[in-house]
């Protein structure tokens, strides 16, 4: 009797084409994103061109007024004092953070994997704790005042917390090992070769490293720069734990007009406006953010 | 030092700026540090103000563990970070691979999917989905907290093991497939065990950020599904609280451990 013919073994390329099996166990992760991701931006886009009725309900009749009260001075200025702070914070990171980032990345490699871990412990520390942890100690009552008095340095308790200084702490604090953790990871990378080929070229250390150094980093400043920027301008907690009521952020706003106000057209016109602003810095640091060419 | 190049011509700065490389890393370690090991150091101080210290004693911790509205809080966040980590780790996993070994004709547009929840500022994401919320008509509580956590949470997982996906012998699943394994088998007697210092290191990573997830959860939480870290957020407001202490020294201990442990999976999973 003939042996039944055996059929051909499926090549890699068969195998790679997704049936139907693959599609609908790939479609829950799919409808997930769409469902809570996509759907609820776009309904945050029509809402910021609703009506508010007077308890606070929402009233689906088209409005420009909602962008018209962003474009408000008021308004303006906290956008703009988010962004002041956000990017003061962003470049206190990167002039604190890359040193450290840069003497982690050269240093050996047993030293370096010691060091990783010192950044990642406060990486993945809350920050709510950290902030907390600035708290006790710029307080009026707090540990700074008591050194201070106990030393005879000041007769009074000053004034610590609650100021922009104080604003401006928190936020390098709990954002300062989101810079360092990816200028690292593109320090890392860098070939040495390189480095010394600028000082055989006669570079001192301060030219080979705005010529040489900085420039191949780049992707992981920038890297840096959307993990630090882009949340520090949305930040409401550390700006209301350190700053108080006394300097509202562009996400004080928002939550306000979300919680407290119940202006939801209102508050989703600002979320619409910052969503913008965060496309728009997004694409900037996209393109930085691929290696350069040399 | 990997600094000096090995030529004789070293240039006369070098060995100046290794010394002032060295020294800042040191002061940015201690500005990291000190903040938080004071902050556990006091949690064992007995005077209510942080500034004198009295004597050491535990009474924090014991008021803590007393108190009822901490206590169920850390609760509500176990439960829902258990049950987000679970949703998390399915998603990922099953969607790292399918993403792996199939060529989807949707698949860029599908990465980019998966990157949206990771980059998008959290407070966008907090009221958009309430706004959802509201506009369906959910009300608010531990499933919402859920959903919204597990939608920040499964694209770390997925990446995760994306990235330990690359480094995997495709010969692997051919040989299971050869044996006359369904592609099922394979993935689950073959793939997942490969997987796994991954899927922990992911899962890990979940749990983490679901725990400590202040932002989104500020926006779709009710009085009942109320966090550990909403709670601790309402107490920091207004003002110092030596039970603080004590909470964020454990939290801190947690961390530790944390990393220490993705660590040693780190290496597992690189060998």
């Amino acid at each position: 009797m003939l042996a039944a013919p055996i059929p051909p073994p499926l090549t890699l390329g068969d195998r790679r084409r997704p049936g139907w099996r693959a599609w609908a166990l790939i479609t829950p992760m799919v409808a997930w994103l769409l469902l809570f991701v996509i759907v609820p931006t776009a309904i945050l886009f029509v809402y910021s061109f609703c009506e508010r009725d007077e308890v606070g309900g929402v009233i689906f009749h088209f409005t420009w007024e909602n962008y018209q009260r962003v474009l408000d001075p008021v308004y303006l200025l906290i956008f703009a004092r988010s962004v002041g702070y956000a990017g003061l914070t962003t470049i206190i990171c990167v002039i604190v953070g890359y040193p450290v980032a840069y003497y982690i990345a050269r240093a050996t490699e047993e030293r370096r994997n010691r060091l990783l871990l010192l950044v990642m412990v406060p990486f993945w520390t809350s920050f709510l704790i950290r902030t907390y942890a600035w708290i006790t100690i710029l307080k009026q009552e707090g540990l700074l005042n008591g050194l201070l008095q106990s030393m005879h340095v000041t007769t009074g308790p000053l004034s610590l917390l609650y100021t922009p200084t104080a604003v401006v702490i928190g936020l390098v604090y709990a954002y300062l090992p989101f810079m360092i953790l990816p200028i690292y990871g593109s320090a890392e990378k860098l070939d040495n070769a390189l480095i010394e080929a600028a000082y055989d070229l006669g570079a001192g250390p301060l030219r080979a490293f705005s010529a040489v150094i900085v420039p191949l980093t780049m992707p992981g400043i920038a890297a840096g720069t959307l993990l630090v920027f882009v949340p520090a301008i949305g930040m409401f907690a550390i700006t209301d734990l350190m700053g108080g009521a006394k300097v509202p952020m562009i996400g004080n706003v928002i939550q306000n007009q979300f919680l407290q106000a119940r202006d939801w057209p209102f508050g989703a016109a600002l979320g619409v406006v910052f969503m913008l602003m965060f496309a728009v810095t997004y694409g900037i640091l996209q393109s930085r953010l691929a290696r350069p060419k040399s | 030092m990997s600094l000096l190049p090995l030529r004789s011509r070293i240039p006369s700065g070098l060995k100046l700026l290794d010394w002032f490389l060295r020294g800042w890393t040191a002061l940015v370690f201690i500005f990291l540090y000190v903040p938080i090991a004071v902050l556990a150091i006091y949690s064992f101080n007995s005077s209510r103000l942080n500034i004198v210290w009295e004597n050491f004693t535990l009474h924090w911790y014991a008021r803590l563990w007393a108190d009822g509205p901490l206590i169920q809080a850390a609760k509500n966040s176990l439960l829902i970070a258990g049950v987000s980590t679970f949703i998390s780790v399915v998603f990922g996993t099953v969607g790292a691979w399918l993403l792996h070994r199939y060529r989807f004709s949707l698949a860029r547009s599908i990465q980019t999917l998966v990157a949206i929840p990771m980059v998008m500022p959290e407070i966008l994401m907090g009221i958009s989905l309430l706004i959802l919320f509201a506009t369906a008509g959910v009300s608010l509580g531990f499933t919402t907290v859920i959903i919204g956590h597990v939608t920040f949470c499964f694209p770390f997982v997925l990446v995760a093991v994306q990235a330990r996906l690359q480094g995997l012998d495709p010969a692997l699943e051919e040989a299971a497939l050869d044996l006359g394994a369904t592609p099922l088998q394979a993935f689950w007697y073959v793939i997942v065990p490969c997987l796994r210092p991954a899927i922990v290191a992911g899962a890990l990573m979940a749990f983490t950020l679901s725990m400590d997830e202040l932002i989104v959860t500020f926006f779709i939480r009710s009085a009942a599904a109320t966090t550990l870290p909403i709670q601790v957020f309402g107490l920091a407001r207004v003002g110092l609280n030596p039970m603080l202490n004590a909470l964020s020294a454990i939290f801190i201990v947690a961390t530790v451990a944390f990393v220490l442990f993705s660590n040693y999976l780190n290496k597992l999973s690189r060998r």
